[in-house]
């Protein structure tokens, strides 16, 4: 319909966005982008919304895509918008998700003289970002568009940024269409693994005695969930999962392990020490699981299934390389396989899972345990919610206490641990999921850090559940601080007044009052519900209450102040060596 | 061991393709040695030559980083490779303030080119395997180089 059309920069983004089947943007005006969102003014097929920074815009385009496997988009302007975005890039970047980031650019004829709201965007975000453009003629800018896409989603994926002169924005050429092929020779992602591989995998894992399987986002990028089910429960091997592959398969399901790693299983990481074949599944041997890698899986035959060859050999030596993508290599592997009863192995890595459950000291009247007001919120929601969290000790709690469901509905900063992402990432989520129940689980120092966006959720009726699990410090540091380093509580407190003691050792009867900010009327502020719960017994009944309300709502639930996440595996141990908690060391 | 690789990349001629090669391995804690664009038999495809110093292990690493940039198409390590061919070219000043003559014998029996050649210094060319331009270098020393510029090496597989 295009063809022999005029078209100008602001009408093909527009054209190829819509093409490209979005219909929700992140975004924030500025200078340079005026002529773009002209062209989106009174746009109806694209909704826009309007955060409060643009860094939130990113999140909230990340956890668009993690939630609904789509990509995300951003729009942002040049100089500051441009600079803002970064932290949500490289957010998105180190969890491989799918999002494109538009940012406008000053003119081509101003561009390397520092003019007002210059900055070089496709320099900046070079490092991390899967691709960027700097896009100077508008005859490439359909290409662009179609090829950014085409690289977000495809292979391994992530995020492209495309930086636009304003130029470029309102120039106009003729004869104008999207294109429908792209041609990249320098990328040509791997999709279906080396058949032999496959096959000597296959044979690996009929002989191993002790084999496990060690899952990871790639899972849930590639929609693996359904191939790596019928694989273990083909062969009954025991599985773990990583942060970022929580909710591939149930939680409760009897081969699952749990997660691993510094703040994983007993049982989970005893497996990893103690197999003989692992067999890593879209999962990168990230330091967070591996702890010291010298002495980690020292007696396992290591396989890798990876989309990313780059990833495979990366930190441990791998002796069965598999690239490609998840789903085809499992349903491949499957075909290879015969049925195998549960060994020994796996009643013995079970039971360790039965022997060891997560425990905490429960009190009533206190307030309550961060680990039960997720076990609450777990026990209330949907089964279908979406659970979005923030990064610190409320994010680990979650991923141990929260019984995991479904796939793409446990959202959360792996790689990057980014302190912010929860709420703006969870109105992402709800935008792409509007009859889901969506909660952004938070800590009371990460949520401060967007907490701009309650505006834009009650604004734009974005009916996200905060839940901001508030126990007035940096508590993941301070937990740190209490057990490396001699209670020395630097700058995590977060009621510290300048008129406190410098050495202040914890909460006592001098400290100021209870709580700060009021988040309760900050949300009321903002024009959203706002919930607090001082003891344990109130957590279930500001839930309830938030859940039903039809509006965004803040429910701030009280914990104990100094309650701290175990398991834990101190940094540079092996990761059988847990600390599991009131002073108790298994080994 | 640390050893001499040529990483030989393909890649598309793309404003900043340059900055993604080297940040790359700045990013990654690399070093480069050298490095080399130019003009393939395509002029839209560009061959660089780039030459680190590092364990077989980690030019592997680097390698299959550099073949995820979209703009690179291909990437090999020929140095491990027996069938190599490895040059660099050079242009040198050396004073002739010491033994001209001797000087002049030591360029010709290196089959290096005078350029030019005054009262002062005598500028010379050459092309030569890695070795040989050392030895070149080292035999000329004495005289007093007053100016060296290398083009970096080049490698080709000899196949």
């Amino acid at each position: 319909m295009n063809k022999g059309k005029n078209m100008n920069g602001s009408q093909i983004i527009i054209d190829a966005l819509k093409k490209e089947g979005v219909n929700t943007i992140f975004g924030y005006p500025g200078g340079v982008v005026i002529p773009l969102f002209d062209a989106l003014y009174g746009e109806s097929e694209l909704r826009v919304i309007l955060n409060r920074h643009e860094q939130a815009a990113v999140h909230a385009a990340d956890g668009y895509a993690r939630s609904s496997g789509k990509v995300g988009v951003a729009l942002v302007t040049s100089g500051p918008g441009a600079t803002n975005t970064i932290t949500g890039i490289a957010t998105a970047k180190l969890d491989s998700i799918p999002i494109v980031v538009i940012s406008g650019q000053v003119k081509n004829d101003f561009i390397g003289t520092d003019g007002f709201q210059e900055v070089d965007m496709s320099g900046l975000t070079r490092p991390v970002c899967k691709h960027s453009y700097l896009v100077s003629d508008i005859k490439d800018l359909g290409r662009v568009f179609k090829e950014a896409f085409h690289i977000a989603q495809s292979g391994r994926p992530g995020p492209v940024s495309i930086d636009i002169p304003t130029d470029v924005i309102t120039a106009s050429i003729r004869n104008y269409q999207y294109p429908e092929k792209v041609e990249l020779p320098g990328y040509k992602p791997t999709i279906s693994g080396n058949p032999r591989q496959i096959k000597k995998l296959a044979q690996e894992i009929q002989i191993a005695e002790k084999p496990l399987f060690y899952t990871g986002g790639g899972i849930v990028s590639s929609g693996a969930e359904q191939a790596l089910l019928q694989v273990v429960e083909k062969t009954n091997i025991p599985f773990v999962s990583t942060l970022m592959g929580l909710g591939s398969i149930p939680s409760d399901h009897p081969l699952f392990l749990g997660m691993p790693g510094m703040h994983g299983r007993y049982a989970a990481n005893h497996a990893m020490m103690q197999c003989d074949l692992l067999i890593a599944v879209g999962a990168r041997f990230d330091d967070r699981v591996t702890g010291d890698i010298r002495r980690f899986a020292p007696n396992a035959v290591i396989a890798h299934i990876d989309i990313d060859p780059a990833e495979i050999g990366k930190n441990v030596l791998t002796a069965i390389p598999v690239v490609g993508d998840a789903k085809h290599i499992l349903n491949s592997l499957n075909e290879h396989l015969k049925p195998r009863e549960a060994n020994g192995w796996c009643k013995a890595v079970i039971k360790w899972k039965e022997e060891t459950p997560l425990i905490y000291e429960r009190r009533e009247s206190e307030p309550a345990a961060p680990q039960y007001v997720i076990e609450t919120l777990s026990r209330l929601v949907d089964e279908d919610a979406v659970i979005v969290t923030d990064v610190g000790q409320h994010q680990m709690f979650t991923a141990l206490y929260y019984r995991h469901r479904k796939p793409r509905s446990f959202i959360t900063s792996g790689g990057l641990g980014t302190m912010g992402f929860g709420l703006p990432a969870a109105m992402g989520a709800q935008m792409a999921n509007p009859e889901k129940q969506v909660i952004a689980v938070c800590g009371d120092g990460g949520f401060q850090m967007n907490i701009q966006e309650l505006a834009t959720c009650a604004l734009n009726c974005i009916n996200v559940k905060i839940l901001v699990l508030n126990n007035e410090y940096l508590g993941m540091v301070r937990q740190w601080q209490e057990m490396f380093w001699n209670k020395h509580y630097s700058k995590v407190c977060l009621r510290q007044r300048s008129n406190c003691p410098p050495n202040c050792k914890g909460p006592n009867a001098a400290c100021p009052e209870k709580y700060f900010p009021d988040f309760v009327k900050v949300a009321e502020a903002n024009g959203v519900l706002g919930l607090r719960a001082e003891k344990a017994s109130e957590v279930e009944s500001v839930l309830k209450e938030g859940f039903v309300h039809p509006g965004p709502v803040l429910m701030e639930c009280l914990v104990r102040k100094e309650e701290n996440v175990y398991p834990m595996v101190p940094a540079g141990k092996a990761i059988d060596e847990i600390l599991m908690g009131n002073e108790r060391i298994l080994k | 061991m640390k050893e001499k690789h040529t990483i030989r990349m393909k890649v598309v001629n793309t404003v900043g393709v340059m900055a993604r090669i080297t940040g790359l391995i700045s990013q990654r804690g690399y070093n480069i040695d050298n490095i080399i664009a130019s003009p393939s038999e395509d002029p839209n495809i560009y061959t660089v030559h780039l030459v680190l110093t590092e364990t077989e292990e980690k030019i592997e690493q680097i390698g299959k980083q550099l073949n995820k940039l979209v703009d690179v198409i291909k990437v090999s390590d020929i140095s491990h490779n027996r069938n190599y061919i490895v040059r660099e070219f050079i242009m040198v000043k050396i004073s002739t303030n010491k033994n001209r003559s001797e000087l002049l014998q030591l360029i010709s029996l290196f089959e290096a080119k005078v350029l030019d050649l005054c009262a002062h210094y005598v500028v010379a060319s050459m092309t030569g395997s890695p070795r040989t331009i050392m030895r070149f270098l080292d035999a000329v020393h004495p005289f007093g180089i007053m100016e060296l510029d290398r083009s970096g090496e080049f490698a080709v597989k000899d196949e």
